[in-house]
């Protein structure tokens, strides 16, 4: 074989560059094709939905007539959904992936169990929904409730976060978990003070990204029973229920009849007065603020986190 | 962090026992049913709560009128919104859990056949010419409307129609093809009846049907399609007047509540239904549905009174009744 000629070394290298400009270029066009979507689909419903945007929207209940008409019930309703789905999915859904990722046996039994897990994943919301409505709403008489919606959603978001904690928990170099052990510390001991803090920030990842998958969430909603009228919100602690005198007691919101936000878009959807598409895309557009703050506070947890963190 | 979800799921076990005790939610309303009649009950719910100074707490979901039936006999809601008939199983499923009900006709609902504005040879449609066009025998075969009448242009016709689950969809078939549910399937349908709006007022060639409140809402895009009476032989626009005079046969229908014979005994139900029947004709013309003669609320609060429970229909729906049988008759449970 000839050596080639410094000639022909240029134009190789220049073939390579075109190409790596090529690709430059393509990625860029499609990174902006994504970006121009979530753009156009934002700002065409800020501007739809502008005229709405006010104070009242947010403090006042929905109603017939489309501009009197608010989101109060189903902001308040999907907060408090949202707050027993974490308080159901996160305890759950990180002490199973500790416990599959620091102690189960490597077996062909966890092998099927995550194989499932990972596969639940994909199970269609209404599929969730349609169990719950067995579960929750009759065999144990949650009834249409908070409740009822929270833990079918958490249902929903358990695997997600069950995968992001066993994904955290594997980056932790292992000998982290090897000192810890050596200095005589138990497994348990291991976890509580360096597996858990050190897997944190990721656990927080998953738990977010399944909150905005479920944030959206409105099949399985409509299945359980959510309403799609209600001009009052669950029972505040201790707040008098106006029955002989007595109050709410702490935990009585759970038990309430409730509405969330995709249902209260949908409904405004399908009205025929084309004025309620105005407060649907309102009401759209607070959604997804909604889902970019809680997007926004995992980041910044996540990242005074990561700074306490000193291997 | 560690300590704080301990807390969150120390709550959620206390939280777990201590609803046990299940908190005095006595003074709500529990409606579900029909999304055709849930506009009416929507606004009659906001009224009544305002008047009440929201001391009475009023619910409404739209589960569709099978679906809330379902809920309706499981002794789960107060009242029913139907826009047809209790069908002889639900009336079963009723009898066999011990719920009584008593049948209210609230309003009219009139299907409208709409078609383009720009559309100028389409003047009137008989029944027959709209079963040649929706029948399941047109499916693939009818596609122009030469073929339906000779009179009209060789241009391909363009269908959009309400989707199979809804009561809309089983009422239309039923009175214009003759048998519940038997259709062409080779047509736009969608549940959303803002889908069919939007698509007959872009096709010239496009005709529908949906309820007339979405009509009555975008008659500046629709021209509503006016239907021969087959009794009288004369074309009658769809129109609010009409179905009140009883011209507009046979799209029109009485729509109900039900309002179980048990909660009526509850002061807050008999409140909310005495609430619905005195305002029923100022808050449906409202959201645009036609209003039952006065004479019908009156007859509906009077039954409520002496107790007449159970369905004058018999289980089964009827094309082209008129509200005024519908008081005279006997109910049966």
């Amino acid at each position: 074989m000839q050596p080639m000629t410094t000639e022909q070394i240029r134009v190789l290298i220049a073939r390579g560059k075109l190409k790596d400009t090529l690709f430059q270029g393509l990625g860029i066009i499609c990174l902006s094709i994504g970006l121009l979507v979530i753009f156009l689909l934002v700002g065409d419903m800020l501007m739809r939905g502008l005229d709405r945007l006010n104070i009242e929207f947010f403090t006042e209940f929905a109603s017939r007539r489309a501009s009197q008409s608010g989101i109060l019930s189903a902001w308040v309703g999907t907060l408090l959904v949202m707050l027993v789905t974490a308080a159901a999915a996160v305890p759950l859904g990180v002490a199973a992936g500790i416990y599959l990722e620091e102690y189960a046996k490597r077996n062909w039994i966890t092998d099927i169990i995550e194989i499932n897990i990972t596969n639940l994943a994909a199970v269609p919301s209404i599929v969730y929904g349609l169990l719950a409505l067995g579960i929750f709403v009759y065999t144990f008489g949650f009834g249409q409730s908070i409740l009822s919606a929270g833990l079918t959603l958490a249902l929903l978001i358990l695997p997600i976060v069950i995968v992001a904690t066993r994904e955290a928990i594997r980056s932790i170099p292992a000998m982290i978990r090897e000192g810890s052990m050596a200095v005589g510390a138990t497994r348990w001991q291991t976890c509580r003070y360096h597996i858990i803090p050190y897997a944190m920030p990721g656990i927080l990842t998953g738990v977010i990204i399944g909150l905005a998958r479920a944030i959206g969430e409105t099949a399985p909603i409509i299945t359980i029973g959510a309403l799609t009228f209600i001009a009052f919100l669950p029972p505040a602690p201790f707040s008098a229920t106006g029955v002989d005198g007595a109050s709410a007691g702490l935990f009585d919101w759970v038990m309430s009849p409730f509405t969330v936000m995709p249902i209260q878009i949908f409904n405004w959807t399908s009205r025929p007065d084309p004025a309620f598409e105005v407060n649907a895309a309102a009401a759209g557009f607070v959604l997804m603020g909604m889902v970019l703050t809680m997007n926004a506070i995992a980041i910044y947890l996540r990242y005074r986190m990561r700074k306490n963190i000193k291997w | 962090m560690f300590k704080q979800s301990k807390i969150v799921s120390a709550l959620a076990v206390a939280g777990l026992t201590l609803f046990g005790a299940q908190a005095a939610y006595a003074q709500i309303v529990k409606i579900d049913g029909s999304s055709t009649v849930y506009p009416i009950t929507e606004a009659v719910a906001e009224d009544f709560q305002k008047a009440k100074k929201n001391a009475i707490k009023v619910t409404v979901g739209i589960s569709g009128t099978g679906g809330g039936f379902k809920k309706f006999c499981r002794d789960e809601t107060d009242l029913q919104n139907a826009s047809r008939p209790i069908t002889a199983k639900e009336m079963a499923d009723c009898k066999a859990a011990g719920v009584e009900y008593i049948e209210m006709p609230i309003a009219y609902d009139a299907l409208t056949v709409v078609i383009n504005p720009k559309n100028t040879f389409l003047k009137q449609a008989t029944v027959e010419e709209l079963k040649k066009m929706w029948e399941p025998a047109a499916q693939g075969t009818i596609t122009k409307w030469n073929q339906v009448n000779p009179a009209w242009p060789d241009a391909p016709i363009k269908l959009f129609g309400a989707g199979a689950d809804s009561g809309t969809f089983e009422y239309f078939t039923e009175a214009i093809v003759g048998k519940a549910k038997s259709s062409r399937g080779d047509y736009t349908a969608s549940e959303d009846d803002n889908v069919l709006v939007q698509g007959v007022s872009r096709d010239i060639n496009g005709i529908g049907y949906f309820g007339y409140a979405y009509y009555a809402e975008n008659m500046a895009r629709l021209k509503g399609l006016p239907i021969v009476n087959p009794k009288t032989g004369k074309a009658v626009e769809p129109s609010g007047a009409n179905v009140e005079n009883g011209s507009y046969v046979p799209l029109s229908r009485p729509i109900f509540v039900y309002v179980k014979a048990k909660s009526m005994q509850k002061p807050e139900v008999r409140e909310f239904v005495e609430f619905y029947m005195k305002n029923a004709d100022k808050l449906i013309r409202e959201v645009k549905y036609v209003p039952l003669p006065k004479a019908a609320y009156e007859g509906n609060l009077k039954h409520a009174k002496e107790g007449k429970v159970g369905t004058v229909f018999g289980g089964h729906n009827e094309v082209g009744i008129t509200v005024e049988e519908i008081l005279k008759r006997e109910a049966k449970m």
